[in-house]
């Protein structure tokens, strides 16, 4: 039976992403961990993230997981949600300036609410439903329509260098990374595991998902 | 724009059972939470939003069991609130599968207490419940804030207040009008533009709805982010499909 672990640094809230796993992984047991071991020796990973960046950097190497975590990023599929999307990139403006685990070149900054009346549909954190247009094939967006809302709720958005490594994108007050993706770790921005149909379907294709991808 | 409006049915639970009080006197049994959160979720509820109106906190843990129960079988985000006083409350409801918390009277009593919430559990998971009466009209109208069920005056003005909670790291702002819940007259949407015009953080609207234009109306008048209801939806007069349907054709982008 494979193991899934969602890797628990203490500052959020996991339970929604591990029932949500627990619910698609009929053949799967899923671990809510902050344990090297059980990360290091885990057939899949999940990073979740709530709250700062920088607390949760913090976090993971307060824990002493940054090795366990680096190793799945070589190793097996991994999904990054949110905060877990985040920390791929090199840097985050949040925290005063945080640097991130540079798995994909580029840095994250905070949505910017444009003045006056231009400005009133745009509150801040960007909350809620909205569409994500899938920039490249890949198998985690398996039988779910282009275009698909997905929950979201984060004042901060991921500006990738390399084109290659985005994999969804979607407009509010500008059009911003949704979805990155490179070998076998794929992060999303909005919360799957609050997305009804839509995120159960992405985390069925992650917990199904050999790990392959090739961008071209 | 193409982020949604957000319809949030609202489920008020007494020891373990949904009531909702019509005017204030009878309390109706709107039946099992846990049963009402699955058929709102298969109507394509937004989110879903539960507040403890249970009297006595030593019956506190039948709220954390149905929250746990919901959060295995709902996968959209799920609000609780009432009774929140301590970090160790939020904790214990996340712990059980919510996803933010509102805090109401606590906030008040110790404005501290949300920006110690926010620091603690991230601005994403923190709703601040604002009760609110008008108590000046034209021309210049005024609204205060309440607590204890709108009964408790305070002598806060709103407006100064949300924006006072939304810089202590309030995610979002739940405004419920005390004159109007209950009333199915509609929102107070003269409060809900006041607030929503004077904050950068989303506003959900509450207090009054009776009827499907309500919810367009908080809106489209309002300028809410969100628009919440319960009675509505809970004895079958309308369905959350019928709700999107009426509201995406006064033109508001819904999640359908």
């Amino acid at each position: 039976m494979q193991q899934i672990v969602v890797v628990d640094f203490g500052t959020g809230n996991l339970h929604s992403v591990s029932k949500a796993l627990q619910h698609v992984a009929d053949n799967a047991s899923v671990v809510v961990s902050r344990d090297a071991d059980t990360i290091g020796n885990a057939d899949r990973v999940v990073l979740p993230g709530q709250g700062a960046m920088g607390s949760w950097l913090a976090a993971m190497s307060r824990l002493g997981l940054g090795e366990a975590v680096a190793r799945a990023l070589d190793n097996v599929p991994v999904l990054g949600i949110c905060l877990g999307m985040q920390a791929m990139l090199d840097h985050s403006d949040e925290d005063g300036g945080v640097e991130g685990l540079s798995i994909i070149d580029g840095t994250v900054t905070r949505f910017i609410r444009p003045a006056g009346d231009a400005g009133r549909g745009f509150k801040i954190p960007h909350m809620g439903w909205n569409r994500v247009h899938q920039a490249r094939c890949h198998p985690l967006w398996n039988d779910i329509e282009d275009g698909s809302r997905f929950y979201f709720v984060h004042s901060y958005y991921a500006n990738p260098v390399r084109k290659v490594d985005i994999v969804g994108t979607t407009d509010y007050i500008l059009p911003f990374t949704s979805a990155i993706a490179q070998a076998n770790m794929f992060a999303t921005q909005f919360h799957p595991e609050k997305s009804h149909t839509q995120g159960l379907k992405l985390l069925t294709n992650f917990v199904t998902w050999n790990g392959s991808y090739d961008p071209d | 724009m193409a982020l949604a409006k957000r319809i949030i049915p609202c489920l008020d639970v007494d020891n373990g059972r949904v009531v909702k009080g019509v005017n204030f006197i009878d309390i109706r049994d709107a039946g099992d939470p846990v049963e009402v959160a699955r058929r709102y979720d298969e109507q394509g509820a937004d989110e879903l939003c539960f507040l403890d109106i249970t009297a006595s906190s030593d019956l506190r843990d039948t709220m954390a069991h149905v929250v746990e129960e919901v959060a295995g079988q709902v996968f959209i985000p799920l609000t609780v609130g009432g009774g929140i006083r301590k970090l160790d409350d939020i904790h214990r409801m996340l712990a059980a599968g919510a996803d933010k918390i509102s805090i109401n009277t606590a906030a008040v009593l110790n404005p501290a207490f949300v920006e110690e919430a926010s620091k603690h559990f991230g601005a994403q998971c923190i709703v601040v419940a604002i009760d609110a009466r008008q108590v000046a009209v034209e021309p210049s109208p005024r609204w205060e804030i309440f607590t204890h069920g709108g009964r408790k005056p305070t002598g806060i003005e709103v407006v100064e207040w949300a924006r006072r909670m939304a810089d202590a790291g309030a995610g979002e702002i739940l405004l419920t009008s005390m004159d109007r819940d209950g009333t199915r007259d509609g929102y107070d949407n003269a409060l809900n533009r006041h607030v929503s015009d004077a904050v950068s953080i989303p506003v959900i609207a509450s207090g009054g709805v009776g009827g499907l234009e309500h919810l367009a109306d908080g809106i489209i008048h309002g300028g809410a982010d969100a628009v919440l209801a319960a009675s509505i939806f809970h004895f079958g007069e309308h369905t959350i499909g019928q709700a999107k349907e009426f509201m995406a054709d006064r033109g508001i982008e819904v999640n359908a």
